[in-house]
């Protein structure tokens, strides 16, 4: 292993180093909110590292890698755009969860360190182009994510990891029949191999996908990454785990979990089955799949009383809004720009991060005071905490897709590639999701600054928790009142990825 | 050709123009996220915020004029910027710098800044002193965000934004019910208006294809111009409609018949609001917006006699119900609206240059006369009233001085700004050929006689014969400040209102001199500036219409002064008319009565409601059992065992690989 190789692995490694130093330096610091600042100062390293690899690219497709780690990595912009976003998300989090892990008398670091160890299993997985390292990266991220869950040692919460832990087994045995049927197909874990000899298997006409073998593969394996971005009718868990878990680890799972399984499955999709053929049939499923993960998650969600379940199925039609983006792929249409689904994902995971953290930092610093999650409780709240309620209420309309907020940009951009990739239905049934989404997200507004208050004590926050809310509620304005910038960083992520496919 | 601008003179660059728009807005956003939330007690700071910030815009404004003259009066073509792109959806974002651009910037900073300084004293002591800044600072940034932008999409948003800084501004005192109301009318009323509009962008927007087709864009202002002159882009019918949609928005903005019922009510707001509402934004932004799309409305004949018709029928119709009004600010409420549409039938007979002209030298005669009458009204213990005025001359000399200059200004009396600007758009209505020019020129000649008697009333009223006792006497005055003595105002007040006087006397004949005044050449802002090579200077129109003039305020002398004719006699004898003109036409009872509580609180909106409690209501219940039950349905589904969820998870994949192998 060259220093090259090391260079290349730069991220990973040093995000994995920081975890183990802070559980070093936790055996001998006495005051556990030092390890947060250690955290979030030393996120500055992978970031760093991160940015030095975007700068060493300088206009390549992907970066030169001959070594070792030639069959199983690359750093391309696609894996770095989400390095940069989990890194991003890792930050935040932390910043959630200063105040949050007080309630736990014992290991605060180690929640820290699991936190870590996942988004390092996270960003492997948004740049690896093998099946194996692929299925262990998403074990690394998924272990941690279900002791995470189980934090709170309480019933909910330990049956809430428990859960995560048996689902997420079945999902992986799933996804890993569908690699072993891939390979057996192909004789290769390699996706550019797979690609190429796919191309050059008999095509039977009357077998989806062109052979029974393929299509067993293919499904299984959006089977097994459908959990990791709560599709339907993958999505079960999803529920249950985010209302037991403690609410970072809702946050984190609802941001960074679902933009690495997105990664994951752009790069699978587009770098092994990205031919014409291939890509239709797909493209499909995932038209279809949206479409039902938008309406059931929406629907579902009007029935809820607790915040965070509401969050939940809202996240599970947000998944859906995502994988509109997925379904538009280009040679449906035969004509346009081939990276536009593609940009729309990265730019809706992007924007989703920022709205989704500023809300679950505006519900995390709520509910830690008033201990409790029913929406029914959050009345009145913006007589007791304006700014607090203000933000909330930001995030809502972002998450509603308004104006002048990236979440409307988001939807615009996602629906209009489904457009021009000619899936006009899929964006009608986009649009009246979003309608029914509005429902149940501005009851909350309203209930909020249009109810009377239980009791009228003033809630404060913390330092950090603003801190989070003013970074999240900046991105989600900023990028809805000027998204250019990050627009052409998502194009030209996307171009990377259809490049070095 | 413009030798006044000096040779080391640099052309402005995007940035500096940004910020033109950027320091208003940025002293809303310090008034109103800083001073108001945590130094209400130091509210006196967001004056000078504003004023400062304004100073800094009006500098670059004149550097921008400067810049666009020395260029000929050409653009100056910045590149817009590209916001979203999606497939073929392309929005853009930039700034437009042409001469009416320049001009407007100029205008609009130029009168606020102004204004700004004469509300410091105005407003001192009112409880919402900072509040009031931060929306006049954010009217401000919108007026001048709107007269930049580059593409109609971002002219719509500040659009709206120009309309709804109005109405919080109307309604600044929201405790007065009046002023509620007045504050709501305006905002439905331009809304009509603003329908058009975006019906026209709309409109516009679906013809798309055939401008993508010429490589141009349907929403970038400056491609709509080249798809014009291309002659194939859009059918002269398409920009007929497009152009009346648009003019539909403009006639709401700029108060122009049958839409003009909310400027009278829009007297409601503080004093400075209506001076500012009437000479530099909102009602501005109506011209504006039609001589911006200007080759839309000449590429059809249709929509250019439209508007000549709408300005020449509210000309006089505006003037004669100034005619008859007793509150100082109504008077000048529809003096506006008459100018405004000599404004419309200038543009309307072609001449969008002309309009502009007399939109520049009327934001300062009309800022100046608002000011005088919040003058007097400071004065007088807070009426508006002219029966309880009178003979403030002696005790006012300077407000009187430039109140005289206001008038004479906008009668149209020999050499004030007022008289070249309106006697270019009578010369161009009367050089165009046809009966609707001729018809519109009649008209706007009736108007001169009107205009130069109703704001002699005024003056002679307001300034002379013996002190009525002011708002002591007002019965309609509820709470006053504690009864005083007529005085002359502060500086702060008297000092805008000198400098606004100069410009109503020289702006005009500066601007654009009959003849070459050395640096300046002949006609240099309509001609060389505006590019508009319309009608010259004319001797004989400019004979008649100032002896109109003088018809007026000689009648108005007669009546008012010498009493030789007695106003008593002379309104007996036309009783019914003048009931018709006072009660303003009837049209508050024909909008209010009629069309809102019969036509569409009865008739249509009790059809709708209906519609809307059992159709749509319904619809949303059955939406909302539906969704609720299914929801609660789906969400049984959910039974917390993990067994279900793995079977789900593994039925799931069976049920996809059925659907995949049923359908091929």
């Amino acid at each position: 292993m060259t220093m090259h190789d090391i260079y290349l692995l730069s991220p990973e490694l040093s995000l994995a180093g920081l975890a183990t130093l802070v559980l070093l330096v936790d055996l001998i610091v006495k005051r556990k909110s030092y390890l947060f600042v250690l955290t979030i100062v030393g996120l500055a390293v992978p970031l760093g590292f991160t940015l030095a690899l975007l700068g060493s690219l300088d206009g390549a497709s992907m970066m030169e890698n001959e070594g070792v780690l030639r069959d199983t990595l690359v750093v391309d912009k696609f894996g770095l755009f989400f390095k940069l976003l989990l890194i991003s998300a890792v930050a935040i989090v932390s910043l959630l969860s200063i105040d949050y892990v007080k309630r736990f008398e014992q290991f605060q670091s180690e929640f820290l360190v699991l936190l870590m160890y996942s988004a390092t299993g996270m960003m492997l997985m948004a740049s690896t182009k093998e099946l194996i390292t692929i299925y262990i990266a998403l074990e690394l991220s998924a272990l941690p994510v279900a002791a995470l869950a189980a934090f709170m040692r309480d019933g909910r919460s330990a049956e809430s990891g428990l859960k995560f832990l048996i689902l997420s087994g079945i999902s992986s045995a799933l996804l890993l029949y569908g690699m072993v049927l891939v390979f057996g197909l192909t004789g290769s874990t390699q996706l550019d191999d797979i690609a190429e000899r796919i191309a050059t298997l008999a095509i039977y006409t009357d077998q989806p996908f062109g052979s029974y073998a393929l299509l067993m593969g293919v499904v299984l394996m959006v089977a097994g990454f459908g959990f990791k971005i709560t599709a339907f009718p993958f999505q079960m868990w999803a529920p249950d785990v985010y209302e037991g878990a403690p609410t970072p680890v809702t946050a984190f799972l609802s941001v960074a979990s679902k933009a690495a399984g997105f990664a994951v499955i752009l790069r699978v999709f587009y770098s092994a089955f990205g031919i014409e053929e291939l890509s239709i049939e797909w493209s499909a499923i995932f038209a279809v799949l949206a479409a039902l993960s938008m309406t059931i998650g929406n629907l579902v969600a009007i029935a809820q009383r607790s915040m965070k379940r509401l969050l939940a199925y809202s996240t599970i039609a947000h998944a859906g809004y995502i994988m509109v983006g997925l379904a538009a792929v280009s040679t449906r249409a035969g004509s346009g720009d081939s990276s536009l689904g593609i940009s729309a994902v990265l730019f809706y995971l992007s924007g989703y991060a920022a709205m989704n953290l500023a809300v679950f930092s505006a519900v995390i610093a709520i509910s830690n005071r008033i201990n409790s999650d029913a929406i029914s409780d959050f009345a009145g709240m913006a007589r007791r905490a304006p700014y607090l309620s203000a933000v909330l209420a930001f995030g809502i309309v972002s998450l509603t897709g308004i104006p002048p907020t990236v979440g409307f940009i988001a939807k615009v951009y996602v629906f209009g590639a489904a457009v021009d990739a000619g899936l006009e239905w899929l964006v009608i049934i986009g649009v009246l999701n979003s309608v029914i989404a509005a429902y149940y997200y501005l009851r909350v507004i309203k209930l909020m600054y249009l109810s009377e208050p239980p009791s009228t004590d003033s809630i404060e926050s913390g330092i950090p928790l603003r801190l989070a809310m003013l970074v999240t509620s900046a991105g989600v304005l900023l990028f809805g009142l000027y998204p250019t910038g990050l627009l052409n960083f998502v194009k030209s992520a996307a171009q990377a990825l259809l490049s070095t496919s | 050709m413009t030798d006044f601008i000096p040779n080391f003179w640099q052309q402005i660059e995007e940035p500096q123009a940004w910020l033109i728009f950027l320091f208003p807005l940025g002293a809303f956003l310090v008034n109103s996220l800083i001073i108001r939330p945590f130094f209400n007690q130091y509210s006196k700071l967001s004056g000078w915020i504003t004023v400062v910030s304004l100073t800094a815009s009006f500098v670059l404004s004149v550097y921008a004029v400067g810049s666009v003259a020395a260029n000929d009066g050409r653009s100056i073509g910045w590149a817009s910027h590209e916001w979203v792109e999606v497939a073929n959806f392309k929005m853009t974002v930039g700034i437009m710098m042409n001469s009416l651009t320049a001009l407007m910037l100029l205008v609009v900073t130029g009168v606020s800044l102004l204004v700004q300084i004469y509300s410091m004293g105005y407003m001192k002591g009112d409880s919402g002193y900072s509040r009031y800044f931060a929306y006049m600072s954010l009217f401000t940034a919108s007026m001048v965000g709107l007269v930049m932008s580059s593409n109609i999409v971002q002219l719509f948003v500040f659009w709206e934004l120009v309309g709804l800084c109005s109405f919080l501004l109307i309604g600044f005192w929201f405790h007065k019910p009046s002023a509620a109301a007045a504050a709501k009318k305006a905002f439905l009323v331009t809304r009509v208006g603003d329908f058009g509009f975006l019906l026209g962008i709309l409109y516009l927007f679906s013809q798309g294809d055939s401008f993508t087709a010429n490589n141009l864009n349907p929403l970038e202002i400056r491609d709509i111009e080249k798809a014009i002159g291309l002659g194939t882009v859009i059918s002269s019918s398409v920009a007929g409609w497009i152009a009346l949609g648009f003019f539909l928005g403009a006639m709401g903005k700029s108060g122009q018949f049958p839409l003009h019922t909310w400027l009278p009510d829009a007297m409601e707001g503080p004093t400075p609001v209506s001076s500012l509402i009437h000479a530099a934004t909102m009602v501005a932004a109506g011209v504006f917006l039609v001589a911006r799309f200007f080759p839309l409305f000449e590429a059809s004949p249709v929509a250019l006699d439209t508007v000549a018709i709408i300005g020449g029928v509210t000309v006089v119709f505006a003037a004669s119900m100034g005619l008859v009004m007793n509150d100082i600010k109504r008077v000048l409420a529809y003096s506006t609206v008459s100018q405004l549409g000599y404004m419309m039938l200038a543009i309307g007979v072609g001449a969008p240059g002309v309009a502009i002209f007399h939109l520049f030298t009327h934001a300062f005669f009309k800022c100046l006369l608002f000011q005088g009458a919040g003058s007097v009204s400071h004065a007088v213990g807070g009426t508006f009233d002219m029966r309880y005025m009178g003979g403030l001359r002696r005790v006012m000399p300077w407000t009187y001085a430039t109140f005289l200059i206001g008038s004479l200004s906008l009668a149209g009396i020999f050499p004030l700004a007022g008289f070249w600007s309106k006697d270019e758009i009578l010369a161009s209505a009367q050089g165009q050929a046809g009966f609707i020019p001729q018809a519109v020129f009649g008209l706007a000649l009736i108007a001169v006689t009107m205009t130069a008697f109703y704001m002699f009333r005024v003056l002679f009223m307001t300034f002379e014969g013996d002190y009525k006792g002011g708002a002591d006497a007002d019965p309609d005055v509820e709470s006053h400040a504690p009864s005083n003595t007529p005085h002359e105002s502060a500086w702060s007040m008297l000092g805008p209102m000198v400098i606004l006087a100069l410009l109503a006397i020289f702006a005009g004949f500066v601007a654009n001199p009959i003849v070459n005044l050395g640096a300046i050449p002949e006609h240099w802002l309509v001609h060389d500036f505006l590019h508009e090579s319309a009608a010259k200077f004319n001797l004989g129109i400019a004979a008649i219409s100032t002896f109109a003039a003088i018809l007026g305020i000689l009648l108005a002398y007669l009546m008012y002064v010498s009493k030789t004719i007695s106003a008593q006699t002379v309104v007996s004898s036309v009783r019914p008319i003048h009931t018709v003109l006072s009660r303003k036409y009837y049209f508050d009872e024909l909008y209010e009565d009629l069309l809102t509580t019969r036509v569409f609180y009865r008739g249509l909106a009790g059809a709708l409601d209906w519609f809307d409690r059992c159709v749509v209501d319904g619809l949303v219940r059955v939406i909302d059992n539906f969704g609720r039950n299914i929801g609660r349905l789906i969400g049984q589904a959910q039974t917390g065992q993990v067994q279900s969820y793995g079977a789900v998870l593994s039925g799931g994949v069976l049920v996809i690989l059925g659907v995949l192998l049923f359908l091929k």
